[in-house]
């Protein structure tokens, strides 16, 4: 018995793995991409830059190592915080002077303190005094969950609809193309913002009130007609093959030859442009989260960190925008490297 | 007559990964004389290709030559001459064709640009005289028209005459050496033949010498002078053709000559290599044909047409076959054969419902497949299964030969449990002579006469009836066709299946057939036992077929 055992296949994913580990640039890669997750991960668990909202610097606090830098905005800040101390006494027209007690008395109930800011954080703070590191910790969460996801779903549109194209041809390729057209034939940025409105203002506002999930949505739904054209015109080609006439000889089904047969061999063509959209989308969001369409504003990402740096740039304030970008570009190259090692991984002739 | 290239002592081997070396030639010696073709015959993988290249040197980036290797022309070590001194020599004194002709030709040039541009890298002609050149050089080649085929691209051609553009590339410059590496491989039997008298031809007239490289030692007998026979990357016989035909001193050669199907027998399996080379005398004994049974596949004037579209609403319609029936009993064997487009593939896939028939009907076991739902029609795929031409193309690439192997078990619910299916498959392989850890490798790293063992393999997997095999040892060398045919005839023997057999070379037809039908464009010309086809055929296509036939060396073949 142990004789037939040997001989039945080794686990498909087991030797994946084991190939990529032969591969020292794939194997590099996927260690980034592993450090990037369990940071994640850690974020999501509140263990690690849970505090990013905190105010713990002083405005535009100084990274440690350029401490001695001057910070004229704090100091402004610091200045305008005393001036506000010194309240005119307006008692005598202002209507709500009857209500000053009663606040004056909650207020007493509240405990608030002014925290002691400090002049300096590891990588610098932002207009607020938040410390940047923990902010491009928190927005890699974001950034990357987008990415990942709304790509992950443009794949699965993309893929089902050119697999089905492609293989079937005649009315359903025709009528795929035709809802391919119409949305080709939209600017993109025109049809993200009228899904923007209608995921955000209408009846659907409800079901994704708050979240990336509406950014998601907006990209994949935006995102997948590459991948359409790609799958279809390799279905188109291997759909006549000799090893898919072969599998239709035997008795397999459609769906069977489809994404059975064919899949795995149109896997590097899809795992190619899965790479590109995570690229391309996490950059979208950077657009979108710009634009205000993107994530919500309680919530940060590399892209709204990219949208404050545009001002703190004209400042002399580099270190945000240094964060978001070295972030982001570690992530997207390793990201990128490793789906290149994994094509190769899953051809059989590269082995 | 003096040595136009003498290659001594030739060692090329490939860096393989960082550590694995693989010798492809080892300690190659010939010469190739002045004025006279000298052929190099091998199977694939014997180094042929890569002895003649090595004279241009064009080899592979991996490729490299032993130091005390040497290639002599003209008095000049060609291994060691500088690069511009080889471009100078390339297309000029020393030109190659190659067995794709498509794929050597640039699709989006013109054949003029093409053929013109060798005469001006070379001959600095200005653009107009080289034109009127190439018009010379494609009239020469017998291309008709030539002047207005200098605007067509290559697609335009056929493959007979794309090859012929080729070779008027390569004599262009009137060179001493034209390397013509399978230059027949990939076309039509008649065309093959046409090409090959063509190539005699301009050897003639140029006084050039030709190295002719191929792996069917029956087509090189009719034009060679001298035959290299090589195997393995070593020279196994070498000398005149007459000799080499008439007087074999090698095992190899000897097999080589004797495992072509030869039309005046028909023993009851073809000799192989292997028996010549462990000493077995071959079985001698003729073929012994089981009386016909009860009619398993009928096809019924079968038609099918494709419809082109021309127009928005307007199409045309091609027809790929018509009009095509036959019978076939259970262990009896109807050979259909035919050149490219004569529809033989088409009925192939008609037979299987892998295509719909516009009209008649194709029948298992009394029951019409195409009037059947898909729901119905799976049963009967378990009866019926093919076995195609490319077996490099008929293996999923992504998949171990064993999950290959079981899914149609699986299909079709055969086996009590996996691993009993993968008992199956394990003694399925040995069946057809391939080793038990075959399993869990992929096509790849197979030979593709083994290729084409897996997908028998495959076919038999679901224990079918029929078998339609689709030119099924037309991919492989000629020294691998042998033992493919044998392992069919014993399949066909122990299992009793009926076979539809499909080729375009007649001499395997009419080994493996009880009744064979000639297809041209779609319709049956002429139908018999191959006896009585062979003997007097009717129809002048089939004439034409049967000439085209390599009858190897005879004195008055060889010299015309």
């Amino acid at each position: 018995m142990a004789a037939v055992l040997d001989i039945v296949p080794e686990n498909a994913w087991l030797a994946l793995w084991r190939r990529l580990q032969q591969d020292r640039i794939g194997a590099f890669s996927l260690g980034i991409v592993i450090v990037y997750l369990v940071m994640i991960l850690f974020a999501m668990a509140g263990l690690l830059a849970g505090g990013w909202s905190e105010e713990i610097g002083v405005p535009y606090a100084n990274p440690s190592f350029l401490g001695e830098r001057p910070n004229l905005e704090a100091a402004l800040a610091q200045r305008a915080a005393q001036r506000q101390g010194r309240v005119p006494d307006l008692t005598a027209v202002d209507p709500l002077a009857p209500k000053y007690a009663e606040w004056e008395k909650r207020t007493a109930e509240l405990k608030t303190g002014e925290r002691e800011r400090s002049l300096t954080l590891r990588w610098g703070g932002d207009r607020w005094g938040r410390d940047v590191l923990a902010k491009a910790i928190k927005g890699s969460q974001v950034s990357i969950a987008v990415g990942v996801f709304a790509a992950l779903c443009a794949t699965f549109i993309g893929t089902l609809l050119g697999a089905l194209g492609g293989f079937y041809g005649r009315w359903v390729n025709d009528s795929l193309e035709w809802v391919y057209n119409v949305f080709t034939s939209i600017p993109s940025i025109l049809l993200v913002f009228s899904l923007a409105a209608v995921l955000r203002s209408g009846v659907l506002a409800h079901l994704f009130a708050s979240g990336i999930w509406t950014v998601v949505i907006i990209l994949a739904v935006t995102g997948w007609t590459g991948m359409y054209r790609l799958v279809r015109a390799e279905y188109m080609k291997h759909r006549s093959r000799e090893y898919v006439l072969a599998a239709q000889a035997i008795g397999a089904s459609a769906a069977s030859r489809m994404f059975v047969h064919i899949l795995p061999n149109v896997s590097h063509v899809v795992l190619v442009q899965l790479s590109l959209l995570v690229v391309a989308f996490i950059k979208v969001e950077v657009i979108l989260s710009f634009l205000g369409l993107g994530v919500p504003v309680d919530m940060v990402s590399w892209g709204t960190m990219l949208g404050e740096a545009q001002t703190e740039l004209v400042i002399g304030k580099w270190w945000q925008l240094a964060a978001a970008t070295v972030f982001m570009a570690i992530f997207l190259t390793a990201f990128s490297m490793l789906t290149d090692s994994l094509r190769d991984a899953l051809d059989p002739k590269l082995r | 007559m003096s040595a136009l290239v003498t290659v001594r002592d030739l060692r090329v081997s490939f860096r393989l990964g960082r550590e694995r070396i693989l010798e492809a030639v080892r300690g190659v010696h010939f010469t190739v004389r002045e004025d006279a073709t000298l052929a190099l015959v091998g199977e694939s993988g014997s180094g042929k290709t890569v002895s003649a290249m090595s004279i241009l040197r064009l080899l592979p980036e991996n490729a490299v030559v032993h130091p005390a290797s040497r290639v002599e022309y003209a008095g000049e070590n060609l291994l060691s001459a500088p690069a511009p001194r080889l471009r100078a020599l390339r297309g000029r004194e020393i030109s190659a064709v190659f067995q794709e002709p498509m794929s050597s030709l640039n699709p989006v040039l013109t054949v003029g640009e093409q053929v013109a541009e060798v005469l001006r890298l070379h001959r600095r002609m200005s653009a107009r005289a080289a034109l009127e050149r190439a018009a010379e050089l494609l009239a020469e080649v017998g291309i008709p028209e030539p002047r207005a085929r200098l605007r067509s691209y290559p697609h335009e051609l056929s493959g007979g005459q794309q090859q012929r553009v080729m070779i008027a590339m390569a004599i262009a410059n009137e060179p001493k050496l034209l390397i013509a590496d399978e230059p027949t491989t990939a076309l039509d039997v008649t065309v093959q033949r046409q090409v090959l008298e063509l190539i005699a031809r301009l050897r003639e007239r140029h006084r050039m010498s030709v190295l002719f490289i191929s792996h069917d030692l029956g087509l090189v007998g009719e034009i060679a002078d001298d035959v290299v026979v090589m195997r393995d990357g070593v020279v196994r016989e070498s000398g005149p053709v007459a000799r080499i035909f008439h007087a074999p001193q090698d095992a190899y050669t000897k097999a080589l000559l004797a495992c072509r199907p030869r039309l005046e027998a028909r023993p009851r399996r073809l000799p192989v290599i292997d028996d010549f080379m462990r000493g077995r005398t071959p079985p001698a004994a003729p073929l012994e044909r089981p009386p016909a049974g009860a009619p398993v596949m009928q096809a019924k004037q079968l038609r099918k047409e494709f419809r082109l579209r021309t127009g928005l609403f307007a199409s045309k319609a091609l027809v790929a076959v018509s009009d095509v029936s036959f019978d076939v009993a259970r262990g009896r064997t109807v050979g259909l054969v035919g050149e490219s487009g004569s529809g033989k593939t088409t009925v192939a896939l008609l037979a299987l419902r892998l295509l719909d028939p516009s009209a008649g009907e194709a029948r298992l076991d009394g029951a019409d497949l195409a009037r059947l739902t898909p729901g119905r029609m799976l049963p009967f795929r378990r009866r019926i299964q093919i076995v195609f031409q490319n077996p490099y193309a008929s293996l999923n690439p992504r998949r171990t030969i064993g999950r290959t192997l079981v899914e149609p078990m699986r299909i079709h619910s055969l086996g009590a449990s996996e691993s009993e299916r993968y008992e199956r498959a394990r003694r399925l392989l040995e069946r057809v002579g391939l080793p038990a850890d075959a399993m869990q490798r992929y096509p790849h790293e197979f030979s593709g006469g083994q290729r084409q063992r897996i997908a028998i393999a495959r076919a038999l997997a679901v224990e079918p009836e029929v078998l339609v095999c689709d030119e099924p040892v037309s991919a492989l060398d000629v020294s691998v066709q042998a033992t493919v045919l044998n392992l069919l005839l014993d399949l066909q023997e122990s299992l009793g299946l009926a076979y539809l057999f499909i080729s375009h070379d007649l001499a395997v037809v009419k080994y493996m057939s009880d009744e064979v039908l000639v297809m041209r464009a779609g319709e049956v010309v002429e139908r018999g036992t191959p006896e009585a086809i062979f003997a007097s055929p009717q129809h002048e296509y089939t004439r034409k077929l049967i000439a085209a036939i390599p009858r190897g060396y005879s004195k008055s073949g060889s010299e015309p």
